[in-house]
């Protein structure tokens, strides 16, 4: 298919302007968080360095990033985990029902957050009658974190050859042996960009957060939308927000140069350009 | 055969170590010699988890629909009773809000295929490799800019006196101000990646000989997009409209963000968990857009897009 020139250069300026339309409303928040003036009227009358001295100052700030840290690093470890063993029994082996467990890993992500959250809400609550907590918190973000690795690891699986496998245990290596030593260097960095995936997922989480989580716990995001409409604590949002932004972007940035294979969202896999 | 431990010399390259004798591992041998043994080993936690955690909560939401809550004591009582799910089907308000939400998933869905399109197809088949990999990441670094931040952002743009107003002034329009029309906006923003990506995949599947073998025998390039590319293309466009589409219907926070008074499903849900501490009728209301998305993906279901999601 030749597509002629000015063909090319429209398909240009449309992808120009949709980029314009991701990127400013980003940039808009940045500015903000300098802004001098509370109502954020366009174009800013001044700039200041103060809502951002407040935010570092804020202990409740503090709180809520220590408690979005533990919880992220908690469920990412256990979606690592899981995500890494289902990754090899779905490539490995074939067997009854396997279809439905691979359908069964996007569902978490596939259905709407809020389907998520009150179905663990009310299990929780209604059935079990677990009050909330941070750990619940945690075994909500586990369950739907855990594609974002089993993605990156089957990923790498389908790439990795079964010969050097084949190979240790020929030589006399165990099953463990064979995985600590031959299989998972080979899955290291996609692990690392599974991770983290995983991680920053966990960590900008607010729907299912907001159905699992305890009365008195925050994380981040749970502290952005409590301060949301306090008119005296926006500009401080708009700092939080932007190093929120900054903190997702780097983790994202890193997988996608780790992970020359795919970088995942929910069950899509996108093939990364290579290198 | 002399069995001889041998300790790994502290620096020495891994490969030294990479061949152990073959020391009966009684644990490690019973796994080698059964596959089946390995299989459960495997798959017994992850799936356990899944299915003890997500089915068992969602089975768990589907029983909950049926119950309801006593007035009095605000306890659960399981009588089992339909009450809840013939409230969220026949009274008008319920309606009212379930066809709003609907028109909305179905609006950023449309607004989000008709941008990712050219976009996807520019990065995939007209950009350089070098700006293909550089707009790839491009794309995918907002996707995990999280969406509280996203929403939020909307609302500075859609603000009183924000930039919006200010772009709009010259040539004299206004801001849709908070209401629908803000949260269409601002939540095809939100999901527009989730569009772009699977789009982008789909046009880096076709491959270039097919295009070029459809240019010689003398096919135009909008011949070439309806009669090649566009079939192969049907199972990514799908993939991104279940997303699109089902991160829509139960969105809530965007419609508080910027919504003004515009009530979802979602609203619904989380008043009646929080406030009114009803999670029987919660349950009852969250079951409009599972089933609605289940519908939807029955129907795309034999055109393959499942498995390109």
């Amino acid at each position: 298919m030749r597509l002629s020139r000015s063909a090319k250069v429209i398909l240009g300026v449309v992808t120009a302007l949709v980029f314009l339309f991701i990127y400013v409303p980003l940039l808009l928040v940045v500015v903000n968080s300098f802004n001098a003036d509370r109502t954020f009227g366009w174009p800013p009358q001044g700039f200041t360095l103060e809502w951002w001295g407040r935010a570092l100052d804020s202990a409740g700030v503090r709180e809520a990033v220590v408690s979005s840290l533990w919880v992220a690093a908690v469920s990412t470890l256990i979606s690592l985990v899981l995500g890494t063993l289902l990754a090899l029994a779905l490539l490995r082996y074939k067997f009854f029902g396997r279809d439905v467990i691979s359908l069964l890993v996007i569902l978490p992500i596939a259905l709407p957050g809020i389907v998520t959250g009150i179905a663990l809400n009310n299990m929780f609550t209604t059935i079990l009658g677990v009050s909330l907590s941070m750990w619940t918190v945690v075994i909500a973000h586990a369950t739907f974190c855990m594609v974002t690795v089993f993605n990156n690891v089957i990923a790498r699986l389908r790439r990795m050859q079964s010969g050097l496998e084949e190979a240790s245990a020929d030589l006399g290596a165990g099953v463990f042996t064979t995985f600590r030593l031959v299989t998972f260097p080979q899955l290291r960095s996609a692990l690392l960009a599974g991770g983290l995936l995983a991680f920053a997922l966990s960590f900008d989480e607010i729907i299912v957060t907001t159905f699992t989580i305890g009365a008195g716990d925050t994380t981040l995001p749970i502290w952005i939308l409590q301060n949301l409409f306090r008119p005296n604590q926006a500009p401080v949002v708009n700092v939080v927000a932007v190093v929120l932004i900054v903190v997702s972007i780097v983790p994202i940035w890193l997988a996608q140069r780790l992970s020359q294979d795919s970088v995942g969202i929910g069950g899509t896999r996108v093939k990364a350009t290579e290198g | 055969m002399a069995l001889q431990t041998q300790h790994p010399v502290p620096g020495a390259p891994p490969a030294r170590a990479a061949v152990p004798r073959p020391k009966a591992h009684r644990f490690s041998a019973l796994l080698h010699r059964s596959p089946n043994l390995r299989l459960a080993g495997l798959v017994t936690a992850p799936a356990g988890w899944l299915v003890l955690v997500y089915i068992a909560a969602l089975a768990a939401l589907l029983i909950t629909a049926f119950w309801t809550v006593d007035t009095f004591t605000g306890k659960v009582s399981t009588d089992w009773t339909t009450e809840n799910i013939v409230t969220v089907l026949t009274d008008p308000v319920y309606q009212r809000i379930t066809l709003r939400t609907l028109w909305i998933a179905i609006a950023v869905t449309l607004i989000d295929l008709v941008l990712a399109l050219p976009m996807a197809f520019f990065i995939a088949k007209v950009a350089s490799p070098r700006w293909q990999k550089l707009l790839v990441v491009a794309v995918l670094m907002p996707l995990w800019a999280s969406y509280l931040v996203k929403a939020y952002a909307w609302r500075n743009v859609l603000a009183d006196g924000g930039l919006l107003e200010w772009l709009g002034a010259p040539v004299g329009l206004e801001s849709p101000g908070y209401g629908e029309t803000a949260v269409i906006l601002t939540l095809a923003y939100i999901w527009l990646p989730f569009m772009i990506l699977p789009i982008y995949a789909g046009f880096d599947r076709v491959p270039d000989t097919l295009l070029e073998a459809s240019g010689d025998l003398g096919a135009k390039p909008l011949a070439t997009m309806r009669l090649v590319m566009f079939p192969l293309l049907v199972p990514s466009i799908i993939a991104g409209t279940i997303f699109t589409f089902s991160l829509s219907l139960g969105d809530y926070i965007t419609a508080q963000i910027v919504g003004g008074t515009t009530q979802m499903l979602g609203t619904v849900v989380y008043a009646n968990v929080g406030a009114a501490n009803n999670l029987p009728f919660a349950a009852a209301v969250s079951l409009v857009p599972i089933a609605i998305i289940t519908l939807y993906l029955f129907i795309v279901r034999r055109s393959g897009a499942l498995n390109s999601l």
